[in-house]
């Protein structure tokens, strides 16, 4: 599998991840590398017997319970007014107010 | 040093039942080494709050019939506990303090047990060998250039060294056993979904689990017979009676079938290692077991498959680090964009980003069905390959890692190797078996040396019976470091 400079900043990208330009040349040798590795996996033979298991949902009744309190859950937000959590505006200076 | 130190779990339980030893006295024989840097083991703690709750113990109306009682211990800090932040040793949660305590908390504080402070890791689980913590990396207790074996790294160095009686860790692909091995401890990952996730901070949800570090195993089944147990708040958990373990222990393991891989004791294999496990084997036969050789060859595609699942999962559960509602906000950013995509690339470090990328690749459209979906059958592959031999055989026994502790800083920037090292561990996260690690020995480089046993699902009674039949015939597990007692500002000293 060729890693492209290309690959891993649409990969980073996808993970909301910025990297520098170092970090995107380690990146790309690195995966490169690790998915090299794993070539084993091209070997496996993908017959019938080792279809998939399919897995059972676990469901709970839908009933009112005790949540937690608001103002400890807003305790670990970076930035509140004591109600609501405060973000940077989603629309941009200009079309506040 | 003090004597109480040298006492396992179970003793020190016992001589404070029975009014020989306070609880108190134990927190201050542990703070002694685990408030003096402990080689860097720790990331929190709080003495005064910690003598506050065991003098609450010691006063306590209802005494607590349990081997726990008053007995010090500590944490990894990414199990949630509402007395210190839980910070993942990652500048993430560097502030976070957690709202809530975590099941396993819950059910020690319920069993009398003191948390002493939280252990320092690999940041968010991510790392074989204890170095990726953002609060830098901890020490081996036997020998001061090597590795302490992540990812719950500081839970073992804290106990190895005498910083408390046990500590709990998680384990991924290896984060409890790995530790043990190059420390000289006994640790188990128990079966997956016999301890509830809740208040377990998220790396990859289908192979995380909780489980003890301690001395021996007996300390082990004690553990395990306090946080096992079904909780609603974790859907994986699974139903029905466990527990009992400790009151199993007989140690007799006459007549039980024990399988060895070859594939486990290829060319990769240390050969100091791989005569330190033969003699295993040499001393379960003599106990009456019957060991023999065995074919694992899935074992190939074990490294590989646990790796794309495991970042895959990583991933997505790491996508909730956004800036917004917990964890590191970067400053200053326009938009909600800019505040998302700063916010991550300031808070995560640099493994924990290369697992996040090859996580979204191997999801990504083009490369799921070569990748993920690859690694989804050779998951079912190898599962189907252990439940046939657990149908002939009551037990595997393998090495833990292919050889000894390396040295700081060898595997830092050259991560296949690293992952590489988890071979033998990761088959019980793909399986969800339960398996444990023990000491069996030295490396003439003056590390322990681990074996590991694994059994079949909610087999945690034969693996235990079976280590300490083996711990009844060696004393591996009763040998301390020099630096046992003495607590250690060698490293970074931790937080108050």
């Amino acid at each position: 599998m060729k890693i492209t400079r290309e690959l891993v900043e649409r990969i980073a990208g996808l993970s909301r991840l910025s990297l520098s330009e170092e970090e995107k040349k380690q990146m790309t040798v690195q995966l490169e590398e690790i998915l090299g590795s794993m070539a084993a996996l091209d070997r496996l033979t993908l017959d019938g017997e080792h279809a998939l298991q399919e897995r059972e949902n676990v469901l709970r009744p839908d009933e009112e319970t005790q949540s937690m309190e608001r103002t400890e859950l807003l305790k670990n937000a970076p930035e509140t007014d004591g109600e609501y959590i405060i973000v940077p505006a989603a629309l941009g200076q200009e079309e506040e107010g | 040093m003090s004597a109480l130190l040298d006492l396992t779990v179970l003793e020190l339980g016992r001589a404070i039942r029975k009014g020989e030893v306070s609880p108190v006295e134990a927190v201050r024989a542990a703070l002694a080494v685990a408030g003096d840097g402990c080689g860097g083991a720790f990331i929190s703690l709080d003495a005064e709050e910690v003598v506050k709750r065991a003098k609450a113990l010691e006063n306590g109306a209802k005494k607590i019939e349990n081997p726990l009682f008053g007995v010090p211990m500590a944490l990894k800090d990414n199990i949630c506990f509402t007395g210190l932040p839980t910070t993942c040793a990652s500048e993430m949660l560097k502030n976070f303090r957690p709202p809530y305590d975590a099941y396993v908390v819950e059910r020690l504080n319920n069993a009398g047990a003191i948390c002493l402070g939280k252990t320092n890791m690999d940041e968010f689980g991510m790392g074989s060998t204890g170095e990726t913590s953002v609060f830098g990396p901890v020490v081996n207790p036997w020998s001061p250039d090597r590795v302490a074996g992540g990812s719950s790294a500081g839970s073992a160095a804290a106990v190895s060294r005498g910083g408390c009686w046990y500590a709990l860790g998680s384990d991924t692909g290896g984060s409890v056993r790995l530790p043990a091995a190059f420390c000289g401890l006994t640790g188990i990952k128990p079966t997956y979904g016999t301890v509830s996730r809740c208040g377990l901070v998220a790396y990859a949800s289908s192979f995380d689990q909780i489980g003890p570090l301690s001395r021996d195993a007996a300390d082990c089944a004690a553990v395990l017979d306090v946080i096992q147990g079904h909780d609603c708040r974790d859907s994986t958990s699974l139903p029905g009676a466990y527990g009992y373990l400790l009151a199993g222990l007989t140690g007799d393991i006459r007549g039980m079938r024990i399988g060895m891989p070859v594939q486990s004791f290829g060319d990769e294999l240390d050969p100091e290692v791989r005569a330190r496990v033969s003699e295993v084997a040499d001393v379960l036969r003599n106990r009456g077991a019957v060991v023999e050789e065995c074919e694992l060859p899935a074992l190939e595609y074990a490294v590989s498959a646990y790796y794309v699942m495991a970042c895959a999962q990583a991933g997505s559960n790491l996508a909730r680090y956004d800036g917004v509602r917990y964890g590191h906000r970067a400053p200053g950013c326009a938009n909600p964009e800019e505040l998302h995509m700063q916010s991550r690339t300031q808070g995560f470090g640099a493994e924990v980003k290369r697992r996040i990328l090859l996580g979204t690749f191997v999801l990504s459209a083009g490369y799921y069905d070569d990748y993920y979906r690859k690694a989804l059958m050779a998951r079912e592959q190898i599962k189907q390959e252990f439940s046939r031999l657990l149908e002939r055989y009551d037990l595997l026994l393998t090495p833990v890692a292919p050889g000894p502790a390396p040295r700081l800083g060898e595997s830092l920037n050259d991560p296949k190797r690293m992952y590489l090292s988890d071979i033998y561990t990761v088959c019980a996260n793909l399986t969800g078996l339960p398996a444990l690690s023990m000491p069996c020995g030295f490396h003439s480089c003056g590390v322990p040396v681990g074996v590991q046993l694994t059994g079949p699902a909610l087999g945690e009674d034969k693996v235990l019976n079976a280590a300490h039949a083996y711990q009844q015939e060696t004393d591996w597990h009763r040998r301390r470091p020099e630096c046992f007692g003495k607590g250690g500002t060698d490293r970074w000293s931790g937080r108050r």
